[in-house]
């Protein structure tokens, strides 16, 4: 939460309470809702709801990685790692699914622990070879990218098992599946985030790892469960993704660390840990949603939109420090 | 009744000796300030009180039991609890969960999931700060927005929520503001009315006269001198402390700051 210190603005100190109970940050709504209102004037697309629709589809993937990096970036961790190790789960379910011929189950659940080890073996390092974390999750990223292309031999696993596709193109009630497991993940993980004493230890090791061993908090074993926790889920987006496009593609998520990341960021997550909310993550996913698929509509190439979200996170980053150094000084 | 009693507590680093001996006793529900020039030992022989280091001869009985064997945990359920200087706060967080960090009391959500009672904890957190005769500007701020003797509020009400019957203090006075030291040292009265004692380290001479009962004095590694707080001055604590010397100059020196 932004510090209430007396800020003069449009927000009295009560608004900003009772926004501030739900874990959301003001000023990343209001920019959802510009951002969503200029959308709509630009394109007579934009509102019709097979397009949201799309947004949510979009988001879904970004979405889950960047509940992840909220985890972990509260904590005072960082996972560089996200994109790669996505590519890696999806590359190792599609094999373990096409190659190997094993019942979906096996595939799907081959994902999430594809990432969760990796997850781990981050954690492992971070914690017990004191080797920084963003060193280890950069060569996590370089690592988990490289035996996806190893594993799948460079080429596209075509043609998952229907139980598969379906997490990925079904449609109940409408509702694409990768949106339902989206928003169900987003539930689970901000009631662990804002409810339970995991949840509170992690903010409180990433605001002070100091206090956080004085009060008792085996900080080493948090650390582990939550890198192989954002592991896990980068598995499981590049379950959703893979199942989406109907392949294991050892190329998937590449530069996906940078949007999820950044919508941890907008979202109100403290780049140095000690602050974060599932809540305001999704906002800050929703935003990137919206601002690609913007750019779609608008027929922008792809290539500036690249420019645009790397341009979005180091304005999120410079207005939050903006922020935090006004009030330090008051 | 005596509370604490040291007896020919003695630590070396390697080859370095830093306490050579010590011999302290604190009654309960007693103000013992710790003075001393820096090295003379005083965070080493508090360390050894809390247990976070062995002492390498001596012993320490608390309550009537000796403590030399227990772990850090341990005596910390006996009633012995530190307040460090950095007050080990976490900066973002707000009062009750600063007061409760590691061990919020839970609620079974529909039987099952173990959710954080918050209403509890802010609850609970309220009476402390009430019970300490301390106002905060509000419960539910981050303490990083709060002056220093506030967040020295609550790193004491902390320590007071594990029942002790010891509260050790290093230096809570060195980085407050005038005003703010006041409030500090009712809060140690405040303690001491309850019956809790307190061990007071302090370089505030000023402070240690006028909270304390009594003075021990440690130097080289020893108890140089155990004063009553009454029946000293503090041209006599800085000599003792210096041990020598220039003392009339080191006096007036204090006596300035």
């Amino acid at each position: 939460m932004s510090s209430d210190l007396a800020t003069p603005g449009v927000w009295t100190r009560a608004q900003r309470a009772s926004v501030e109970r739900l874990h959301i940050r003001l000023e990343s709504l209001l920019v959802l809702v510009a951002l969503s209102a200029l959308m709509a004037v630009l394109s007579p697309y934009f509102l019709s709801f097979s397009n949201l629709l799309n947004i949510l589809l979009a988001t879904s993937t970004i979405g889950i990685l960047a509940i992840a990096a909220t985890f972990v970036i509260g904590s005072g961790g960082l996972d560089l790692s996200l994109g790669s190790v996505m590519g890696l789960s999806g590359v190792v379910g599609a094999f373990v699914a096409v190659n190997l011929g094993a019942p979906s189950v096996l595939g799907v659940f081959a994902c999430i622990l594809a990432g969760g080890i990796a997850g781990y073996i981050n954690g492992q390092l971070v914690t017990r070879a004191f080797v920084p974390a963003f060193i280890v999750t950069l060569g996590m990223l370089g690592l988990a990218r490289g035996l996806a292309l190893v594993i799948s031999g460079g080429r596209v696993i075509y043609g998952l098992p229907e139980f598969m596709l379906y997490l990925g193109q079904g449609r109940p009630f409408g509702i694409p599946m990768p949106v339902i497991i989206f928003i169900a993940t987003a539930f689970i993980a901000h009631c662990v985030l804002a409810y339970t004493r995991f949840g509170r230890h992690t903010l409180a090791l990433g605001d002070s790892e100091s206090a956080a061993r004085a009060a008792g908090i085996r900080v080493e074993r948090q650390r582990r469960i939550l890198y192989t926790l954002s592991g896990a889920l980068a598995g499981l987006a590049g379950l959703l993704f893979s199942a989406r496009i109907n392949s294991g593609d050892p190329t998937a998520g590449l530069n996906y660390e940078l949007t999820a990341i950044t919508a941890a960021i907008i979202g109100g997550t403290n780049l140095f840990g000690g602050r974060g909310s599932i809540l305001g993550t999704m906002i800050g996913a929703l935003i990137m949603g919206v601002l690609q698929n913007g750019l779609n509509l608008l027929a922008v190439q792809s290539y500036y939109q690249q420019m645009a979200i790397g341009a979005v996170l180091i304005l999120a980053v410079f207005i939050d420090q903006y922020q935090v150094r006004k009030e330090s000084r008051v | 009744m005596t509370l604490l009693k040291l007896e020919g507590i003695r630590k070396s680093f390697g080859a370095i000796d830093v306490l050579h001996g010590v011999d302290l006793s604190v009654e309960a529900g007693e103000v013992v300030g710790l003075v001393g020039d820096n090295g003379a030992g005083k965070s080493t022989l508090m360390k050894t009180i809390t247990g976070i280091y062995q002492a390498d001869a001596g012993s320490i009985t608390f309550d009537g039991r000796g403590i030399l064997d227990l772990d850090p945990g341990e005596r910390r359920r006996l009633g012995i609890e530190m307040i460090y200087q950095d007050l080990s706060l976490a900066r973002q967080q707000d009062v009750s969960s600063n007061i409760f960090l590691g061990r919020e009391p839970t609620r079974k959500l529909f039987g099952l999931f173990p959710f954080v009672d918050k209403a509890a904890m802010d609850r609970q957190a309220a009476q402390m700060i009430e019970r300490l005769n301390a106002h905060l500007p509000s419960i539910n701020r981050s303490v990083g927005s709060f002056s220093g003797g506030q967040q020295q509020t609550v790193a004491i009400a902390r320590a007071l929520t594990f029942n002790p019957k010891l509260v050790i203090m290093d230096e809570p006075t060195a980085a407050l503001a005038v005003r703010e030291v006041q409030s500090v040292l009712d809060l140690i009265r405040r303690l001491k009315s309850e019956g809790i004692a307190v061990i007071l380290i302090s370089h505030r001479l000023n402070d240690v006269l006028s909270v304390t009962d009594r003075i021990v004095v440690l130097r080289h590694g020893r108890a140089e001198a155990d004063l009553v707080t009454g029946n000293t001055n503090m041209s006599e604590v800085v000599s003792r402390i210096v041990g020598g010397g220039d003392m009339a100059a080191a006096a007036s020196h204090e006596a300035r700051g």
